[in-house]
């Protein structure tokens, strides 16, 4: 149904606002669902001693259905829809451009600890985004890191993720 | 006047260079926070929250409300010289606030912003001062259900404020959901683990408030591709001076402000909504008021006084009744029940000295915020000018570290990742996310309130309406909860009415 609803709205064959607004409460109906399931198994009852486990939580899903269904019924056939394009291909460009390479870095965090990544990461950001020369990229990202570990780990004691680098330099 | 022996106790806790120091920190790094795109009030405090584990719950307090402070100053640098909202709150700073700069008037209309919020934040303080304490004496005689009415209360007058009645629902019960992941406090029954044992201790809410509020507008300024060119600051102490000698013909403005933000904080109506009241009833009732929006300097001064005595005013529930009136006040709740006190009326008797050394470094901390703020305001002006390509990874570091240190868990980061992508996605289908981080924090309690209710009632639902107290609050709940139906209903009927008599 959201299928043809996007062809019928979207100009040039991206998705509208709308549409994804209808999608999103689909998402949400389908964890308002899951909710009540899982609830419904632990017991959403009447124990001896009042309301079991699953009582409370099994109403909030059955709340996040209704309310889902209706905005889904507002994005199809409300008033109020928005036609213009979701966000375009060009600026979902850009998102992915700090999405994709926050995964990599939260991954390297596990193999190079948070210093040596975080370093990287920042340095890979200036050279791509702006082409700093390798000097300035040097200095800005070695300088934040050091920061970093002289706020967290010297002046509040905070241990964070240390890997191969650390443990070379015997911290 | 109990309350004023109690208030000087608390000016000599809160007077310690210590907490002084705390003071000053905080507000730097909450003009920074507040200044920089990514970081705002929520998510600020969620991410230095970890940092105050080790540290004496008042002092504590006292830094994390500073940042909170701080960054309800910094919303104007931003609004003022770049047109560019720091936060949601000072949206409407921008309308007169720009204008002003582009006639190269921005020292004034800072200063009239600062020195707006500063009484704004004042008057707030005020009624914390003596209003709090009444309230937390009255709400002694509170049992579960009195506890129950008043979270739904909270809950439903926040259904009627944004743009879609449902989207709040549907927000608020997504935190409720999260809340509701993990152990369950009452029964110790495991719920929505679907077996999964890192989901044992539950989502935390601060690594939730980091990846939506930090990640997520991350995202979102990426896409929308900020590009910061702003009027340059020129503040000395004669603009100063100047400024505040003009300021007293606003007298009537900056009063109506400070109690349409005092009204919207201590009701969840948020600072947001507040500043937009105060300028709009400034414009209405202003001699000016077809001038608005040319850069005015009362349409400067209704906004950030109405904002910020809205978000100090939030601090009066919270402390009273344990109940935030906003995001921000939402996640320093959280933080008192880690540092160990239960949040609550009891916190008045029990906690008598960190309650008075929080609202005593109120006074303290907005007086020196305005003398910071004043000070510092082209060297925060400078920050906006680090190119994004350098602060958005710095952000995204942040805001990693901050989540990793809630448990030392590595699956935190991936949760606050995940979390980023859920508020770019809400943020932009125009989902509110207060409300979501609301019922995150409050859910257990709320739903704690309730069972023990059922359980002395047997199930009964007669026990929300068993006397003339819950019974009033349960009602007024409700109205709320159906007020956009009603309201709605009443437009439609004036509409028909009108239609039918040109006919």
């Amino acid at each position: 149904m959201e299928q043809q609803q996007t062809q019928d709205q979207a100009p040039r064959g991206g998705l509208s606002h709308s549409g994804m607004d209808a999608i999103a409460s689909v998402v949400i109906f389908l964890i308002g669902v899951v909710m009540m399931i899982d609830n419904y198994k632990l017991g959403a009852g009447w124990a001896s001693d009042g309301p079991e486990s699953g009582y409370f939580p099994l109403r909030i899903g059955a709340i996040l259905c209704i309310a889902s269904v209706v905005v889904l019924l507002k994005s199809l056939f409300g008033k109020a829809r928005k036609h213009e394009i979701f966000v375009s291909w060009k600026r979902f460009k850009l998102v992915l451009m700090v999405l994709l390479p926050t995964g990599v870095y939260v991954l390297a965090i596990q193999f190079l600890g948070i210093y040596v990544a975080s370093a990287l990461f920042i340095a890979a950001f200036m050279r791509v985004m702006d082409k700093y020369s390798w000097l300035k990229t040097l200095l800005v990202s070695v300088a934040v890191s050091v920061a970093l570990y002289w706020m967290f780990e010297v002046q509040f004691m905070v241990p964070l993720p240390k890997g191969p680098l650390e443990a070379l330099l015997g911290f | 006047m109990e309350e004023l022996e109690a208030l000087f106790q608390g000016f000599a806790l809160a007077l310690s260079w210590y907490n002084i120091g705390m003071m000053a920190i905080g507000i730097v790094l909450g003009i920074v926070i507040g200044v920089l795109p990514g970081l705002g009030g929520p998510n600020g405090v969620a991410i230095l929250l970890p940092l105050t584990f080790t540290m004496p719950p008042t002092s504590a307090i006292i830094m994390l409300s500073c940042i909170y402070w701080g960054t309800l100053f910094a919303g104007a640098i931003t609004s003022v010289l770049f047109n560019i909202p720091g936060e949601t709150h000072s949206v409407a700073t921008t309308f007169d606030g720009y204008p002003l700069a582009q006639q190269g008037k921005a020292g004034e209309a800072l200063t009239a912003a600062f020195t707006g919020s500063f009484i704004g934040a004042l008057v707030a303080v005020l009624l914390i001062t003596f209003l709090a304490p009444l309230v937390a004496k009255f709400a002694l005689k509170f049992g579960p259900p009195e506890f129950f009415a008043v979270y739904l209360l909270t809950f439903c007058s926040f259904v009627g404020t944004g743009k879609d009645p449902f989207k709040n629902i549907i927000s608020m019960m997504l935190g409720f959901g999260l809340a509701a992941i993990g152990m369950d406090t009452v029964s110790g029954e495991l719920r929505m683990t679907f077996g999964w044992s890192e989901l044992l201790r539950g989502v935390d809410f601060l690594i939730v408030v980091i990846g939506l509020f930090g990640v997520g507008e991350i995202l979102i300024s990426m896409e929308e591709g900020l590009a910061f060119d702003g009027k340059s600051a020129k503040i000395n102490a004669k603009v100063v001076l100047e400024t505040w000698k003009k300021l007293p013909r606003y007298w009537l403005t900056l009063i109506r402000s400070s109690i349409i933000g005092c009204w919207m904080g201590i009701t969840p109506g948020g600072a947001t909504a507040a500043s937009f009241m105060g300028y709009g009833i400034a414009k209405r009732f202003s001699k000016d008021g077809d001038k608005f929006g040319s850069g005015m300097l009362e349409g400067v001064i209704a906004p950030e006084t109405a904002a910020h005595a809205s978000g100090t005013a939030a601090l009066l529930p919270m402390l009273a009744l344990g109940i935030p009136g906003s995001a921000t006040a939402a996640v320093l709740l959280g933080g008192l029940m880690i540092w160990g006190l239960q949040p609550g009326p009891l916190l008045f008797v029990e906690q008598k000295d960190f309650v008075w050394g929080l609202i005593a470094s109120m006074y303290l901390s907005n007086i020196a915020g305005l003398i910071i703020v004043l000070s510092t305001v082209p060297l925060f002006a400078a920050i906006l000018r680090i190119p994004f390509s350098i602060i958005a990874p710095i952000i995204i570091v942040v805001c990693a570290i901050g989540a990793y240190s809630v448990h030392s868990a590595m699956l935190d980061i991936w949760f606050m990742v995940l979390f980023g992508m859920v508020g770019y996605l809400l943020k932009k289908l125009d989902y509110p996310l207060a409300p979501l981080v609301l019922s995150l924090v409050l859910g257990d309690r709320a739903e704690a309130a309730f069972r023990q209710a059922m359980m002395g009632s047997k199930g009964a639902m007669e026990i929300f309406w068993s006397n003339s107290l819950v019974g009033s609050i349960t009602t007024v709940a409700l109205l709320m909860l159906v007020w956009p139906v009603l309201s709605f209903a009443w437009s439609k009927l004036g509409q028909l009415r009108s239609a039918g008599g040109s006919r």
